[in-house]
């Protein structure tokens, strides 16, 4: 058995004194891919952001064998790195500035950004294919380049571990295509683990090694997607009439209309 | 790439600026002195310099004891009123956020208000400030805006820009109707707190500059060193979170210390506005958004703008001296409402 990235069991969060997140269980191996799907209001953003530490909780959460509230939030920070549905995006920031601020870990109080942090910068910048815009504002990106630029200052953060929470939610299908890849190219390349929250099912299914299914703040299903994306399934929870097709990297969900 | 940052031609123009206000503002006034005599002077008093001003006692008199603590006060007062209302902007994220839009300065005020009304002298405008006035002024403007961010919050987590600038605007009517109230009941300090509400540095004396150092050294210590924090905040509690900072520890400790400039520049000069506004918003306009320019420039350019602004007040109404509130006021006014049309582009 591989060794688990991220573990967590019994896990409540309440916001507002509404118990959001109700007795999750869940694992994910180092070096996997886990997808966090259920119906609006099921929990799956309110779990993500209690595993990157952004929310009290009830239970058990450990990162990498350590659990994650014994960790001095520098060193979560090291460990973890959290890409929010729709980051606030700074006006007038510079792209280069921004990604630098996923930095802020490893640069000491008083201090300020070392050589080493400048140069992981410039390395993230060039692979995601975004030196060019190192200059520019990001406000004057587009959706796509912007969604490039969060994902570039989480991975400046050096953290293994990378949480998602809805990442393509607001691109369009092509660019959607090009942000998951780009993920999981990085994932291969520095053995990263994902654990991400998404909407579209069939986009969930091509790209997790394994599904979790969210309904009422519970997991109602995990496996791989072959065993969640069921007709059956999806009825119950989503109230939903789909037809579920065999595709080649998983099954490719269709709604049908009910008459 | 370089990091945004501290530009070292920004802050030599700053130095600049500050220069040019101290010399303007020592050499113009009811005697004119020549301004590379007050050089010469400024620089014999360096000790271990030694040089030949060629001012006359009288001169050199005026220079040293009335308008130099004068000017300082200017430097330290604008330099604190702009300090403070940076970094309230960044800790509330909010364009508009400034000493007297959050009422701290109203605050600050009733504090300085009850000090004057209620201590043994009271009547006697020409005694010097007491040395408790500074404190509680700083426990008025703490009040104030706690206060105001408690109602501020009553919107709930997603509260706009607006609700945080109305319940300022709320503290301070009601903060304004307490002074009022003990300003009625001892009448006999009505004539000095009101010349001292206008905002003021008439009669400032080296007194007055000891009294509001130590504040001003404490304040810029402690705001200056977050400057990387207030740059992490911009993007969010939670993605600050998710960086490793403990985004409320420092958004109390720089609301402190910005309260704690704010109450030290109301105690010795009045509420003086807009400068809190105005200084940063320029700033952040020509130099860049980060804090690592706004904080520093902030300080070097509010000092310059109170110090010349002082000049105008004492110097263009001939005989009587025009309120320094008056002329910041003048000037702000109208800039304020060019950011409001730009704050889009502008916000921090």
């Amino acid at each position: 058995m591989t060794e688990q990235a991220i573990v967590v069991a019994g896990l409540r969060v309440r916001l507002e004194k509404a118990l959001i997140v109700d007795g999750v269980d869940l694992e994910v191996g180092a070096g996997e891919w886990v997808t966090i799907i259920g119906p609006n209001g099921a929990g799956k953003s309110t779990a993500l952001r209690a595993i990157g530490g952004l929310l009290p909780y009830e239970g058990r959460i450990e990162l990498n064998g350590v659990p994650v509230d014994k960790l001095h939030r520098r060193e979560r920070a090291k460990a973890v790195a959290t890409v929010g549905q729709s980051p606030i995006v700074p006006p007038a920031m510079q792209v280069f500035d921004y990604v630098l601020l996923g930095r802020t870990p490893y640069v000491p109080p008083l201090g300020r950004e070392s050589a080493v942090d400048l140069a992981t910068v410039d390395e993230v910048l060039g692979e995601l294919d975004l030196g060019r815009f190192a200059g520019r504002r990001l406000d004057t990106l587009s959706g796509g380049e912007r969604q490039r630029v969060f994902l570039a200052r989480a991975l400046a953060q050096g953290a293994r571990i990378l949480l998602l929470d809805e990442p393509t939610s607001a691109l369009d299908i092509g660019h959607q295509q090009e942000v998951l890849e780009l993920v999981d190219r990085l994932r291969a390349e520095r053995e990263l683990t994902v654990l991400a929250t998404m909407h579209d099912l069939t986009t969930a299914g091509e790209y997790a090694d394994r599904i979790a299914l969210f309904s009422c703040g519970r997991v109602v299903a995990a496996g791989p997607p072959r065993e969640v994306l069921t007709e059956a399934n999806l009825a119950k929870y989503y109230r939903v009439r789909v037809r579920v097709i065999e595709g080649d990297h998983g099954p490719l969900v269709v709604p049908v209309r009910v008459t | 790439m370089r990091p945004a940052g501290l530009r070292p031609a920004w802050l030599a123009g700053g130095v600049l600026a500050v220069l040019v206000a101290l010399i303007a503002g020592l050499a113009f006034g009811s005697v004119a002195l020549p301004p590379a005599g007050v050089a010469l002077e400024l620089l014999d008093q360096i000790p271990g310099v030694r040089l030949r001003s060629g001012l006359s006692d009288r001169e050199v008199a005026i220079l040293l004891e009335l308008r130099l603590p004068r000017v300082v006060l200017g430097l330290l007062v604008g330099g604190m009123l702009a300090l403070a209302g940076a970094a309230y902007q960044g800790v509330f994220r909010n364009p508009l956020a400034d000493p007297h839009l959050l009422g701290v300065a109203a605050g600050a005020g009733l504090g300085v208000t009850a000090v004057i009304a209620f201590r043994s002298t009271a009547g006697d405008a020409t005694a010097e400030l007491p040395i408790g006035v500074p404190m509680a002024a700083f426990a008025g403007a703490l009040i104030a805006v706690a206060l105001t961010w408690l109602l501020g919050a009553a919107g709930g987590r997603d509260r706009s820009p607006a609700t945080l600038i109305l319940a300022g605007v709320a503290v301070s009517s009601f903060l304004a109707a307490c002074q009022t109230y003990v300003l009625q009941r001892h009448v006999d300090t009505l004539r000095e707190v009101y010349s001292w509400l206008l905002g003021r540095l008439s009669t400032a004396g080296w007194h007055d500059v000891l009294l509001v150092l130590p504040y001003a050294a404490v304040t810029g210590a402690i705001v200056l060193s977050q400057r990387r924090e207030l740059d992490v905040l911009t993007v969010g509690d939670e993605e600050a979170t998710g960086l490793g900072l403990h985004p409320q520890r420092s958004r109390y400790l720089l609301i402190i210390a910005a309260s704690l400039g704010t109450a030290a520049a109301v105690s010795v000069s009045g509420l003086i506005g807009f400068v809190g506004i105005i200084v940063p918003h320029t700033m952040r306009l020509l130099a860049g958004p980060s804090y690592r320019s706004i904080l520093p420039l902030s300080v070097l350019f509010g000092g310059a703008f109170l110090a010349l602004a002082d000049l105008l007040a004492r110097t263009a109404g001939g005989q009587a001296e025009i309120p320094i509130g008056v002329v910041t006021a003048f000037f702000g006014a109208p800039f304020f409402i060019v950011v409001l049309r730009t704050s889009r582009t502008a916000a921090p």
